[in-house]
């Protein structure tokens, strides 16, 4: 999809350009990912990527749209990547696999393909699965793994010891601070002096691919891929809920910096919220958009039963986004506010 | 009175595909939801469903000359909920392990929004028979298509095929179609999995339609879309 407008001013944008600078972004948080995590997310990668090149060719003939003009448009891959990255690493390969063909085929193309979807097809995929394995997809690995132990994994070649994997960072908060209950045995501040979950604001080595992310993100913004706008209000909606508790009571609540680092804070913040089909397009409507997306996702993840709320937040403010756009439209240029 | 053929055959087409409850109608989604995770489930509930239109729109249609207009609604209502009191009350006496299954649907049958529609739409202004037809091929058309929804959802989400049969028929067990370390795709059992399939048949009618009318070389019949009720 190519545009040549009159001003000329800047080099023409097109859909693939576009989703090849939010693929180099992600690169930052990949790298750190495998020199943190083990090579199993390459694996991955590479499976989702095919799946969904697939899928998308697939339903494209079935659809009788020309393969040539949407298919390089490497929408699907980022599809693909940010799904391989929100799933544990360690899951059995067909689970990511379905995934991805979920994404693709029922909430991309059967609302009519990229432009038409209403929901993140990647966190539908999330969410699909988180409801329907939860089992397989709350088992993240520790930071030592070594590749040919979780090719093994992955291929159901190796049995699913317990000790290969454990719960993430915020689900090890979460765990503790619910067995202290209310004597107030335990805090937040001792469970966080645990070095072998945490590092030193949040998860030991999640906190590290959180800030390439971020990283990435910033060279987006600076690229103007995308605007300031989501990034800045998912972060401050997050920080706002998670600030005010901590403030309350720094024993029972975590610190804003180790919820920002945690779980998919930074990614959803960079990549996910700031997906150009299925969120707000206002300026005004973007931030109210990405701010209730962070304060969600921190009410989900810290007082709701699932490991991480970024998927649901955005789900649920998908489905606002016309009647947040309908609200927050600037007025024509010349007429005032009414 | 009588009904002729062509009426018999006009009405059957109606309930069974042409109007169907589920896939053009919309009507009766929250069983529809609710109940659909296997095909036995399915089926019974549509076939207690059948029974409820068949009986209540004969009764209606019998009636239909003393009913005032302006209280018709209620007295529709009550005619129906007396059938649906008695299917319940049997389906507790002579099926009781697949009523604990089937639970509050069964009395909540009496708030379908297809069984009133079809006593408004139909039976006020039929003759019994006819209306009794009526009822029956409507819930003809709501055992295949919530049937084939259960079955579907029940594959996808459990690899089986008839579990709870041996709620109906005593001896016969479940077929176990995919490998039994199947782990089993629970969306498809949850509701969201009864809407995507729901909305994949629909297609699938739409299409069969369009298909039709091309090969008759007539003009596109309008797909459904929308619309629906609880």
């Amino acid at each position: 999809m190519e545009f040549n407008t009159s001003p000329y001013l800047l080099k023409e944008a097109s859909v693939q350009r576009v989703m090849l600078k939010v693929l180099l972004a992600l690169l930052p948080g990949i790298a750190a990912y495998v020199w943190l995590f083990g090579p199993a997310i390459l694996i991955h990668l590479a499976l989702t990527t095919i799946t969904a090149l697939v899928g998308e060719a697939l339903m494209l003939k079935v659809r009788r749209r020309p393969l040539g003009l949407f298919l390089p448009d490497l929408s699907a891959v980022v599809t693909a990547w940010l799904i391989t990255l929100t799933f544990p690493p360690l899951v059995p390969w067909w689970l990511t696999v379905t995934a991805t063909l979920f994404a693709i085929v029922i909430a991309k193309q059967l609302y009519g393909g990229l432009g038409q979807n209403p929901f993140n097809p990647a966190m539908i995929a999330f969410a699909v699965s988180i409801v329907s394995f939860p089992a397989l997809m709350s088992q993240w690995p520790g930071t030592d793994g070594h590749f040919s132990s979780q090719l093994q994994v992955i291929f159901g070649l190796a049995p699913r010891l317990d000790g290969l994997t454990s719960a993430t960072p915020l689900d090890a908060m979460k765990t503790a601070l619910m067995l202290a209950g209310d004597s107030h045995s335990t805090s937040v501040s001792s469970i966080l002096a645990n070095p072998e979950v945490f590092g030193l604001v949040a998860g030991r080595g999640w906190e590290w691919v959180a800030l390439a992310y971020l990283l990435g993100g910033v060279w987006l913004i600076q690229q103007r891929v995308i605007t300031w706008h989501m990034p800045t209000a998912f972060i401050a909606g997050m920080v706002v809920i998670s600030g005010a508790l901590w403030l309350w009571q720094p024993a029972t609540y975590a610190s804003p910096l180790f919820h920002l680092l945690s779980g998919g804070s930074m990614l959803g913040a960079f990549f996910i919220v700031t997906d150009p089909v299925t969120g707000a397009t206002t300026p005004r409507g973007k931030l109210l958009f990405a701010a209730g997306i962070g304060l969600l996702a921190y009410l989900i993840r810290v007082f709701g039963g699932y490991p991480d709320g970024v998927a649901f937040a955005v789900l649920l403010f998908n489905i606002c986004v016309p009647l947040i756009d309908m609200y927050t439209q600037p007025p024509v240029f010349g007429m005032k506010d009414q | 009175m009588l009904i002729t053929l062509s009426e018999i055959k006009q009405i059957s087409l109606n309930g069974v595909w042409k109007q169907n409850s589920s896939l053009v109608q919309i009507l009766g989604m929250c069983p529809l939801l609710a109940i659909t995770t296997t095909l036995v489930n399915g089926v019974m509930l549509s076939f207690a469903t059948l029974l409820v239109m068949a009986f209540s729109n004969f009764f209606v249609a019998c009636l239909r000359n003393f009913i005032p207009y302006e209280i018709r609604i209620p007295v529709f209502i009550l005619v129906a909920a007396a059938v649906v009191t008695v299917i319940d009350l049997g389906m507790n006496a002579y099926m009781h392990d697949l009523y604990l299954i089937l639970g509050i649907f069964i009395p909540l049958i009496i708030t379908n929004c297809l069984v009133l529609g079809r006593i408004e739409a139909f039976a006020a202004k039929n003759s019994p028979l006819g209306s009794a037809l009526d009822g029956a091929m409507m819930g003809v058309g709501m055992i295949w298509t919530l049937g084939l929804l259960g079955g579907i959802r029940e594959f996808i989400g459990a690899g089986t095929v008839l579990g709870g049969i041996e709620l109906v028929i005593p001896g016969t067990s479940a077929l176990q179609i995919l490998p039994a370390d199947y782990p089993g795709f629970l969306v498809a059992i949850l509701p969201p999995g009864a809407f995507i399939c729901l909305g994949c048949l629909v297609a699938w009618k739409n299409w069969v339609e369009a298909r039709a009318a091309q090969r008759a070389q007539l003009p596109p019949p309008a797909p459904v879309a929308a619309g629906g009720c609880h």
